[in-house]
């Protein structure tokens, strides 16, 4: 999948996920979002089901963390950005933690690699004991 | 503090999920739920879940979960109502819903109960005596 060569931010927004019931404030302002933004109900699902997964995530690994949500466009595309950070332990082995299945915790080892699935663009930077950062993308009109 | 409603039909208990999952009711639900099976006696359970908009891997774990609980207190699960949105996100996810019965609305759900618990056989024999 090739990286736009520019990116526009529309707008941003920055939420807090230091609990189950964050999960469920943030899918909730992403759905809106993106029905505002003209996206079908299958990739609003697809978009807010991604984002839940690595919320989740968050909370499974990281502890705490947060989770910004960015309108974007670029030439004639517009969509939605979600970046998720979180200062836990990181990710060792990457290579093994996007395989579908593998799990260090008590889910099912679908997050990372169902995430990808689920959206348009993913992508994962992780350092040992400083934390992780994902980014997904999902086109209203591509 | 918030929980999700429990009816009883018969030898079935009925569930309605109106909100999204958090852990707490989440976990709530399945202890209730297991509470209610050994209490009422119940054969089975149908979840309606046409009101969740998101079932992510948390979710599709309470629901395999909760099968896997009813099925060794012999009741049967059955799943109902998942709009489209959901099972196309759910199989791209790479979820299966292993060990759960699913059917697409709540008529269909207590059809399938029926015949998995035995009632529709019990029922239909009452009503017609016939020696098949």
């Amino acid at each position: 999948m090739p990286i736009p060569a520019t990116i526009e931010v529309l707008t941003s927004e920055t939420f807090a996920i230091l609990e189950g019931s964050h999960v469920i404030q943030l899918t909730g302002q992403i759905r809106q979002q993106a029905s505002q933004m003209g996206m079908s109900l299958l990739d609003q699902t697809k978009l807010s089901t991604a984002a839940s997964e690595l919320a989740r995530n968050i909370l499974v690994h990281g502890g705490e963390g947060k989770a910004q949500l960015e309108c974007i466009r670029s030439n004639s595309k517009i969509g939605i950005r979600l970046l998720f950070s979180d200062r836990g332990p990181g990710i060792a082995n990457v290579e093994q933690a996007m395989q579908p299945g593998f799990s260090t915790g008590i889910g099912m080892g679908l997050g990372l690699s169902g995430a990808k699935q689920l959206a348009d663009e993913f992508h994962l930077t992780s350092v040992v004991g400083e934390g992780t950062t994902v980014t997904i993308l999902k086109w209203v009109n591509d | 503090m918030e929980r999700i409603p429990i009816l009883k039909m018969g030898q079935f208990l009925l569930v309605t999920i109106q909100v999204d999952l958090y852990d707490r009711l989440a976990l709530d639900l399945e202890a209730d739920l297991v509470g209610q099976i050994t209490q009422l006696n119940a054969r089975g359970v149908l979840i309606d879940i046409s009101a969740v908009s998101i079932v992510d891997s948390f979710m599709g774990r309470i629901l395999s979960n909760i099968a896997s609980m009813a099925r060794i207190l012999d009741a049967v699960t059955v799943v109902v109502g998942m709009q489209p949105a959901v099972a196309i996100t759910l199989v791209e996810l790479g979820l299966s819903l292993t060990g759960v019965y699913t059917a697409l609305n709540v008529e269909k759900g207590l059809d399938l109960l029926r015949i998995k618990t035995g009632a529709a056989q019990a029922v239909s024999t009452d009503a017609d005596s016939s020696d098949d």
